[in-house]
């Protein structure tokens, strides 16, 4: 098996998944000769050719809304956002178009929006979204959001493969700093399944994205130096949620933090931690606690983008406290 | 690229038709048919709105429906229609039947969208009828996607679609022709100026002449013509057609009508002068097809009762049909999010 990053592991799953499949193909801007802004699609025009991976003029309703025109009549597109802060110019194709095409019409909407996502890398206001939450209420989309290079590639195929419209979010600090092991043979991630990326028996972290990666540091160093036991289940899709999945990991440990790196309020956290209540009330030893980045714009300055952003120490303060309790 | 249409000469006035004649007398009088048949079925519409028995909306393509019939003539069964809510008729010519009209604008559980959605709010895939969504200009991307979709199978299929003076301003528009003109993607938008979007005047939604002077910004022809003339639209809609299937792009026309009812059936319209409206009642588009076809003789008393008969019978049977046929069980609102 070979170890690759997470971006290269989101365009192998991109490029087998084109190699399958003639009715799948990329569309976005600058994806042809320039090969993406972040090189997801770097060396695909030459190997597919135009009709394959089409160069569009910056506009992201148009790209959006053809893409949405383009699967309802039997093809497998997968735009590319440059960034998923831009997804807001196209948001009204997305959630009255694309949501509701298959409630209304009654035909699969199979298309895929790639969405590199997420703060820490300097992006300031601009550049730095996570746009899980301004979807999620929406009914009618899929939202995956792959933590490891494994999950990057296997659910990227079965985004493509789904009849439904699926935001994959990829988090742009993940690219190249994670690496992983990734098998070079067809394999998919079953969209709606988590993963429990860190046994434990004392608190559970429901968690997805870039945060996996603290929960995981922030796990060891609990057991190390606390004796806590920390699992970490990485949800993966974010819509539908393996809710069988978080609510027997909490029932196992009876304290829960929830995790993300959007912003606190109004994000999934809050509906994760209401099913919780709702269906595990009687397993809770502490009340469900919630990380997240605060109520602000993503701020530039590295000491005010620390500030903003949950980070590992700060895992460990929640967890501590919920240990505590 | 050299930008045809006629907006280089920029006058107030539309095109007019020149009568050459651009079909036979079996075609005309598939016109008339479409024609009648689109007029009668809205007055249906409004009765049944007046009979509570619409619950929702009920739109009228009053006044636009040689636009709505002439444009969609000029389609091939491979062809894609995005009609909008003054495009009964377009529907009709694109083969959809008054049954299933019917049943989307009562909501029942056998119309084509299950009653998801009423009016022409469905699609039927066989057809190749994706009907719109109430957002204006949202259909218009999906259009040019469609066209990509053609274009990138080599189907050699058309996409057409409509917008109205008020919605043409919506950005949508703006990137989806920014998009079918750079790709040349087989696209046509008619702009279907009838002079009001809901209560604002034309005058409110633009300050250029005509709005087939946007062609020019996207380098493509724009044409601005006599909506109301069946034969101008559809020898217009037709040359559109035709370049669009030859691969050099999209087409912007600009149809000039006049939306003789309110914006929906709520809607009184009092803000619309009356003298206007007599006005426009001259180049009543029913009106002209019959007179057109009367003066070249294809048309006769016996002929019009014929098909007179033939619509208010389809109608009739398509009424009683929707009417006695049953809403979705109630538990079905939750089925259907997500396909398989």
């Amino acid at each position: 098996m070979a170890i690759i990053t997470y971006i290269e592991a989101i365009s192998k799953g991109l490029w087998e998944e084109m190699e399958r499949d003639q009715s799948v193909f990329l569309m976005g801007e600058d994806i042809g000769p320039f090969g993406g802004a972040f090189k997801v699609t770097k060396g695909f025009l030459q190997h597919f050719g135009e009709d394959r991976v089409v160069d569009t003029v910056l506009a992201e309703t148009a790209i959006l809304g053809a893409a949405t025109g383009a699967a309802v009549v039997g093809m497998r597109p997968v735009a590319e956002m440059q960034f998923a802060d831009f997804v807001t110019t196209g948001f009204s194709q997305l959630v009255n178009n694309t949501a509701s095409v298959h409630y209304r019409w009654h035909i699969p909407c199979p298309m895929v929006v790639r969405l590199p996502s997420g703060a820490g890398i300097h992006g300031g206001p601009f550049h730095s979204r996570n746009p899980e939450a301004w979807f999620f209420h929406q009914p009618g989309f899929k939202i995956v959001a792959p933590s490891t290079p494994y999950d990057a590639k296997g659910l990227i195929k079965a985004a493509i493969r789904d009849n439904n419209p699926v935001l994959y979010l990829e988090h742009k600090r993940l690219y190249r700093h994670i690496k992983g092991e990734v098998p070079e043979t067809d394999y998919i991630v079953e969209i709606g399944k988590g993963d429990v990326k860190r046994s434990g028996t004392d608190i559970s972290v429901i968690t997805y994205g870039s945060m996996v990666h603290m929960a995981l540091e922030a796990a060891e160093v609990m057991q190390n130096e606390h004796g806590v036991s920390v699992e970490v289940v990485d949800l993966r899709t974010l819509m539908p949620l393996d809710t069988e999945l978080i609510y027997g990991s909490v029932r196992r440990t009876g304290k829960v933090l929830v995790a993300h790196e959007d912003n606190i309020t109004g994000g999934i956290g809050g509906e994760i931690s209401a099913l919780i209540t709702e269906h595990c009330f009687q397993s809770l030893d502490a009340p469900v606690k919630r990380i997240g980045a605060i109520d602000t714009p993503t701020p530039y300055s590295p000491t005010l983008e620390e500030f903003f952003l949950p980070n590992t120490k700060k895992v460990i303060t929640a967890l501590q406290d919920l240990a505590a309790y | 690229m050299a930008v045809k249409g006629n907006m280089a000469k920029n006058t107030s006035t539309p095109k007019q038709g020149d009568g050459t004649p651009s079909l036979t007398a079996e075609q005309y009088l598939r016109l008339y048919y479409y024609m009648r048949l689109t007029r009668e079925f809205e007055e249906s519409i409004l009765k049944l709105y007046r009979q509570g028995k619409i619950v929702g909306g009920a739109y009228t393509g009053n006044g636009n429906e040689a636009t709505a019939v002439g444009s969609a003539f000029a389609l091939e069964p491979q062809d894609y229609l995005f009609p909008m809510h003054r495009d009964m008729g377009a529907h009709l010519v694109k083969g959809q039947t008054l049954r299933h009209l019917m049943l989307q604008h009562l909501g029942r559980g056998n119309s084509l969208s299950k009653g998801r959605d009423g009016t022409g709010h469905y699609a039927d895939p066989a057809l190749r009828i994706y009907g719109n969504i109430s957002h204006l200009g949202a259909m218009v991307p999906m259009a040019a996607g469609v066209a990509l979709a053609s274009k990138l199978r080599k189907e050699n299929s058309v996409a057409l679609t409509y917008i109205g003076d008020g919605g043409s301003n919506v950005g949508d528009i703006h990137e989806a022709l920014a998009m079918a003109s750079v790709m040349k993607l087989p696209l046509i938008l008619i702009i279907e100026n009838n002079q009001f979007a809901y209560s604002t005047p034309v005058a409110k939604q633009k300050a250029m002449e005509r709005y087939s002077d946007r062609a020019l910004g996207y380098g493509i022809p724009g044409f601005t013509i006599d909506g109301t003339d069946i034969d101008l639209v559809y020898k217009t809609c037709k040359t559109a057609v035709e370049r669009a299937r030859r691969g050099e792009g999209p087409t912007l026309i600009e149809s000039v009508t006049m939306r003789m009812h309110g914006h929906s059936a709520h809607d009184g319209a009092e803000y619309v002068p009356k003298d206007l409206l007599a006005e426009w009642k001259k180049k009543d588009p029913v009106m002209r097809i019959e007179k057109l076809l009367t003066d070249k003789k294809i048309l006769t008393p016996t002929i019009k009762e014929e098909y007179e008969k033939k619509v208010f019978a389809e109608l009739e049977d398509a009424t009683q049909f929707a009417v006695d046929s049953p809403y979705p069980p109630a538990e079905e609102a939750a089925v259907g999010v997500y396909a398989d």
